[in-house]
């Protein structure tokens, strides 16, 4: 009964066809078909915000969606962020203030940053905390990520 | 002179891999024709296994092979005890029940494994593990440590006889004679439960075993790749050099990662060899609550004798220790336990004494705090309540018992994880006690502010603990470090890492020596073709066993670019200077060679390298402490409770921390922050819950509650105190453990504190808000 | 953790959806946005034969006004674009109010107002708002349309009034009376998590100064939604004071819901919760009635 679905998708601006099963996850997809393991797993029940990618823009939880659904959409990546010799304020950011350790939660909170900064561009600190909450992390004690997510906003506002 | 980078918040080299996707995990290594594995794991607690019926699952398109125990044949055999009892430990009963790769005729806990599918996708390996068919006969299930020792309990390992794992008794002085002159005995109960260390990267292990080469490659999330090494060629009768492990990027570790040989580790390489294809397993989040180890679980009755003006006389505390249903790391935890009880305080007698339970729960070895945090809190609760009874105020009574700056190195008479005496190497306890109290500003809140905003309304409290940590024990790490052509230094280790910024901190000490930039020293930690000898990262000592084997390295090094430029500069060593990867002249700036070139002087195509002299600059140090070294520090906090919904809201933390030498203030900052909200996480949040059963209710994210951002308090201040440590050169002493020690002792403190209630004792972690409606609820009916 | 194998359609209109469903009826699953039901398939305890995506069907995604004052919302409007949406905030702030407690932005990106109605979750803030509000819900199956009360559309632990081959496609919030206010708020162990106890709760005050009427729901007391009959009518027709609300808060507490036991929360501290909470829901929404 499983029926092999072709799919095309633009991730990171290459526009990728693959055949899957329905029922494969988007971030098993990404990490293994399309072989962008900067998205990492962390949970695969929406939680810990490991996997967290911008769907069209927004971001979402990879591991709670078929890449079926992705088909004809538009995804970003980690990978699609900044590369280790130009990366986004954000990444810049995060080395700066120490705000990873491990390092394994880090894309998911880069993704999920991403565009809360570009719809609050001047966050106070608590909405800044607030931003993070939906992402786990468990070096950090996210002590230096709020100065971090700080830092980056005032680098892009001054461009 | 030399450029200065020990003790400099220097950026992580690490950080531009990791930040874009680069870096290599475990779950990022794909190899052609991989295969997958799932585990069958027991749905129950305890029960015989009396048929395995594996014909579905093996019938599967795509399903390669199933085995179970009985698969494996003479293969199967119980891993090695990972850790022993110190045998300087006198008179002990100790019953060891190491892991064992599948259930065989008995599942022990909730998780154990029965089968493990392999398979072309792992999608297709859980749907065949969902077609193993398991005859189960249910068997009664013990999980309450204190009914374990019960008469009539029902037992984890029947050819024991009992559920007691393990009893031991130490003590230091003469806890009686010193209760007789006492003004003041207190005796309470105290319970510790469980909880999970929660690496946000699970367990993985990848295997490839090349038939043609014999050689094993296994990339491993854990925190010793050279044990596991070890284990797995005894294991599968290889040599040592036919194994290489390779623990790759890590996502955190926490303590569960230490753990060896344990079933899927055992498993898939000698799968892999059956079917010469690569596999690999990744653990999800369900098996990581289920199948990877846990801790904390203890049961304390404990006693302190005080004097009238507050001096502790003696201290007895008699506990429980649950260990699950396999107790394979030995008696590190309890131990532990009993060598931080005394905590920051002069202590002269104390009688410790525990017992090591089976319970049909997941198997405990430490997790990021590792038995101290139970020590420090019964100690600090202890001189609270003392506080509470004899009229005194919560941080004088401490300062009466600090151990004076004078009394170092501290003898205590009770043998510890390390197999003997803990002996407080160092530590200077008064000032960091006034850093903390200033930091908090306790004075004026406990005068004026607390006042005021109780008679609003508030109910608004404050905590102070200090504690200590032992850290950096031995036995031994080693570095080899060598300057190549390139003129970029390469530094290997042995230990792994999971986080703790070793690839820079490790490259501070080494550039620091060798005149070059941090980032052009390329650290490989955790690879045993790289380096072959070591233990692991554990016990808070990467920095401090695997820090000084790297700094004596780099001194070697130093050396020998000094005497090879003295030779080519025609200079005398005197002069010579080593910046910015050259060797100068000091006078003569313009004489000069660079690293680079010296390195290839060294390392000549023709011509002779004097006998006794070793081409290249290079050199291999280890180290090895005598003991391990106590850092220590003091947190305090303040917090206010909401009454009606038991919510609590820690409105201001600090802690003042003395981890002797700083190698990178930065980074030192970052591992207190996360023990402080592991600590936090481990005390209001986080509870492995376990029910009569034996099943555990909380094997989610969704309902074992990882702090977030917003359960932080809005900053962590943080004072350093720098009391170097007498027993290694760099003077340095571990710190990834600190912050999660004192969270337990005071949280509860500052709890107690704002809730004010009469009769209100919070002697139990971890709470949580309807717990502590629990509680208030019965302190006030008790009025 | 990854889910069982089905057989997935994605039909494009909301006519194709319903034939699926008429054939397949049992062994179908609709996917919403799929943040409550993936997690329950990637553990296995779901196992849909089929599934049936909603999210290709544009004609579902809309937030309109009615011409009486109210708020049309299609099923599959994703709980960000009704956290933005000006016409909510202006024509139902209860709904503006509960919406980012809905878990995380990144779940509220896919969650859909529909399947949450759908799923039925007793946790859950919508349903206990709509049943708050006097929401009502446009079904389909077939050609038959019917319009059911969100009281009575929930009627257990995740079980409603649709059949299997059954569509949720709208839900209506009437208008606000004048004079009345609304007020959201609920414990969680952590922020974004699914509340102990959640409120919500309305007051319309008439020219007395008296509640011309009182709405008061509750979330995670019971087995689903529960609107608290016995606090409403003890409340009504009274000022609402620090006493009276206190009242009513008590009475809700104890006659109105029926909770359970959890690893988070005994029965005694849900009812506790419950009444603070009733409480001070009940007083901010007679603050921001008398403040007009």
């Amino acid at each position: 009964m499983e029926n092999l679905i072709e799919i095309t998708v633009t991730v990171n601006g290459t526009e990728y066809h693959r055949t899957v099963e329905p029922r494969m996850l988007l971030s098993d997809f990404l990490r293994h078909e399309l072989n962008l393991t900067g998205t990492h797993v962390g949970c695969e029940h929406g939680v810990c915000g490991s996997c967290t990618i911008l769907f069209d823009g927004d971001p979402v939880r990879s591991c709670l969606m078929f890449a079926v659904q992705a088909n004809g959409h538009t995804l970003e990546t980690v990978e699609g962020l900044g590369t280790p010799d130009a990366m986004h304020p954000l990444q810049n950011a995060f080395r700066e203030k120490h705000a990873l350790q491990c390092g394994f939660c880090t894309p998911g909170f880069l993704m999920s940053l991403k565009p809360f900064l570009e719809q609050n561009p001047n966050p106070s600190r608590d909405e800044i905390r607030e931003a993070l909450s939906g992402n786990l992390c468990r070096c950090t004690g996210y002590e230096n990520m709020v100065d971090a997510v700080a830092l980056a906003a005032e680098e892009m506002r001054n461009g | 002179m030399t450029a200065k980078y020990v003790g400099q918040p220097v950026k992580r080299n690490e950080d531009p891999r990791l930040l874009t996707g680069q870096a290599l995990f475990v779950d990022d290594v794909h190899l052609p024709d991989m295969l997958h594995a799932a585990f069958l794991r027991s749905d129950y607690a305890h029960a015989r296994i009396l048929s395995i019926d594996t014909t579905a699952a093996k019938e599967m398109p795509g399903v390669v092979a199933v085995y179970t125990a009985e698969d494996l044949g003479d293969f199967w055999q119980p891993s090695p005890m990972i850790v022993q009892p110190p045998p300087t430990l006198e008179d002990i009963v100790f019953n060891p029940r190491p892991q064992i790769p599948l259930a065989k005729d008995m599942v022990r806990h909730i998780g154990d494994p029965v089968a493990v599918v392999i398979a072309e996708s792992r999608y297709i390996a859980e749907d065949a593990a969902e077609q193993i068919w398991v005859d189960y006969e249910p068997l009664e299930v013990v999980t309450d440590i204190e009914k374990a020792l019960e008469p009539d309990s029902p037992l984890v390992y029947e050819d024991l006889g009992t559920n007691l794992a393990s009893h031991v008794r130490q003590e230091k002085g003469n806890y009686a004679a010193a209760a007789k002159k006492a003004d003041l005995i207190i005796k309470r109960r105290m319970v510790i439960d469980r909880g999970a260390a929660a690496a946000m990267e699970n367990r993985g292990i990848v295997v490839d075993w090349d038939a043609k080469t014999q050689h094993m490659t296994m990339w491993n999330t854990t925190q010793a790749p050279i044990p596991i090494r070890n284990g797995l060629a005894a294991t599968l009768g290889l040599s040592e050099h036919q194994v290489r492990v390779i623990a790759p990027f890590v996502g955190g570790g926490f303590g569960p990662k230490i753990m060896l040989l344990q079933p899927e580790e055992v498993l898939l390489p000698w799968a892999a060899m059956r079917l010469c294809r690569p596999i690999k397993w990744i653990e999800d989040r369900r098996e990581n609550f289920l199948g990877t180890t846990q801790e904390r679980g203890q049961i304390h009755a404990v006693e302190a004798a005080f004097s009238k003006d507050g001096k502790i006389l003696g201290l007895k505390d008699i506990f429980l220790h649950d260990t699950g249903a396999y107790n394979p790391y030995g008696l590190t935890i309890p131990l532990n336990t009993q060598t931080h009880s005394m905590g920051v305080y002069d202590v002269p007698n104390f009688y410790t004494e525990f017992k090591v339970v089976f319970t049909n729960k997941m198997i405990v070895t430490p997790v990021r705090g590792a038995g101290r945090p139970q020590g420090i809190f019964l100690v600090e609760r202890m001189m609270d309540l003392a506080a509470k009874e004899l009229g005194i105020d919560p941080v004088e009574i401490r300062r009466r018992n600090l151990i004076p700056a004078d009394a170092f190195p501290v003898h205590h008479s009770i043998i510890g994880q390390d197999f003997i005496e803990a002996i407080y190497d160092s530590g200077n306890f008064q000032p960091l006690v006034e850093k903390a109290r200033l930091l908090i500003g306790y004075d004026k809140f406990v005068t004026e502010e607390q006042p005021k905003l109780r008679a609003a309304g508030k109910h608004i409290g404050i905590g102070l603990a200090p504690f200590v940590e032992s850290t950096g024990v031995g036995p031994y790490e080693g570095a080899r470090i060598t300057v190549e052509s390139s003129g970029k230094v390469n530094l290997v280790t042995g230990v792994g890492t999971q986080g703790q910024s070793h690839f820079t901190s490790f490259a501070q000490i080494a550039a620091e020596q060798l005149g070059v930039a941090v980032q052009d020293v390329e650290v490989t930690t955790g690879d045993t073709d790289q380096f072959h000898w070591g233990t692991g990262t554990f016990a808070s000592r990467g920095a401090v066993v695997a820090g000084n084997a790297i700094f004596a390295a780099a001194k070697r090094v130093r050396a020998k670019i000094l005497a090879k430029a003295s030779e080519v500069l025609d200079a005398p060593e005197e002069e010579l200077e080593l910046k910015d990867g050259a060797i100068r002249i000091a006078d003569i700036p313009e004489k000069s060679i660079s690293l680079g070139e010296l390195a290839m002087l060294a390392n000549p195509l023709r011509g002779a390298v004097e006998p006794g002299t070793e081409p290249g600059l290079e050199a291999t140090e280890y180290f090895g402490p005598k003991y391990g070294t106590t850092a220590s520090g003091v947190a305090a906090m303040i917090v206010e409770v909401d009454p009606d919904t038991m919510l609590i809201d820690i409105k201001k933390f600090v802690i003042a921390h003395d981890c002797g030498t700083v190698i990178n203030p930065m980074v030192v900052d970052g591992q207190i922050h996360g023990g402080v909200s592991m600590g936090i996480g481990h005390s209001f949040y986080e509870q492995l819950i376990y029910d009569e059963n034996g099943q555990l209710l909380n094997a989610s994210f969704m309902d074992y509650l990882v702090p977030r951002s917003t359960d932080m308090p809005p900053s962590i201040e943080i004072a350093h105190q720098e009391t170097k440590s007498p027993l290694n050169p760099m003077g340095s002493k571990g710190v990834g453990e600190a912050g999660a020690i004192p969270i337990p002792a005071v949280l509860a403190q500052a709890l107690e504190n704002a809730l004010n209630i009469d009769g209100l004792e919070l002697l139990e972690m971890p709470l949580s808000p309807g717990r502590l409606f629990e509680l208030a609820q019965a302190a006030k009916n008790r009025d | 953790m990854k889910p069982a194998p089905f057989e997935y359609h994605a039909p494009a209109t909301v006519e194709q959806a319903l034939e699926l469903l008429a054939t397949h009826g049992y062994d179908a699953k609709i996917l919403a946005g799929g943040q409550s039901l993936i997690p329950t398939m990637n553990f296995r305890l779901a196992q849909p034969a089929i599934l049936i995506d909603m999210n290709n069907i544009p004609a579902l995604r809309y937030i309109e006004p009615t011409p009486a004052g109210g708020v049309r919302i299609g099923a599959m409007t994703r709980y960000q674009t009704a956290e933005r949406s000006p016409l909510i905030a202006e024509r139902a702030p209860l709904v503006a109010e509960a919406l980012p407690h809905i878990a995380h932005p990144q779940i509220r990106t896919r969650g859909t107002m529909g399947g949450a109605i759908a799923h039925a979750d007793p946790a859950a803030e919508l349903p206990a708002v709509c049943v708050a509000l006097g929401a009502r819900f446009k079904l389909r199956r077939g050609t038959q349309e019917r319009w059911i009360a969100a009281e009575d559309f929930f009627v257990g632990l995740f079980t409603t009034l649709l059949e299997p081959d059954e569509l949720l496609l709208e839900i209506e919030l009437p208008p606000l009376p004048a004079r009345s206010a609304w007020a959201f708020t609920e414990v969680a162990r952590r922020h974004g998590d699914y509340a102990l106890v959640g409120v919500a709760a309305g007051i319309t005050l008439d020219d007395a100064g008296n509640c011309a009427d009182v709405r008061l729901s509750f979330l995670s007391v019971g087995d689903r939604a529960v609107l608290a009959h016995n606090a409403i009518a003890a409340l009504k027709g009274h000022p609402p004071t620090a006493e009276t609300i206190a009242h009513a808060a008590a009475i809700a507490a104890a006659d109105d819901i029926a909770p359970n036991a959890d690893i988070h929360a005994s029965v005694d501290y849900r009812r506790h919760l419950a009444k603070t909470l009733a409480q001070r829901a009940l007083t901010q929404a007679a603050e921001r009635a008398s403040a007009g």
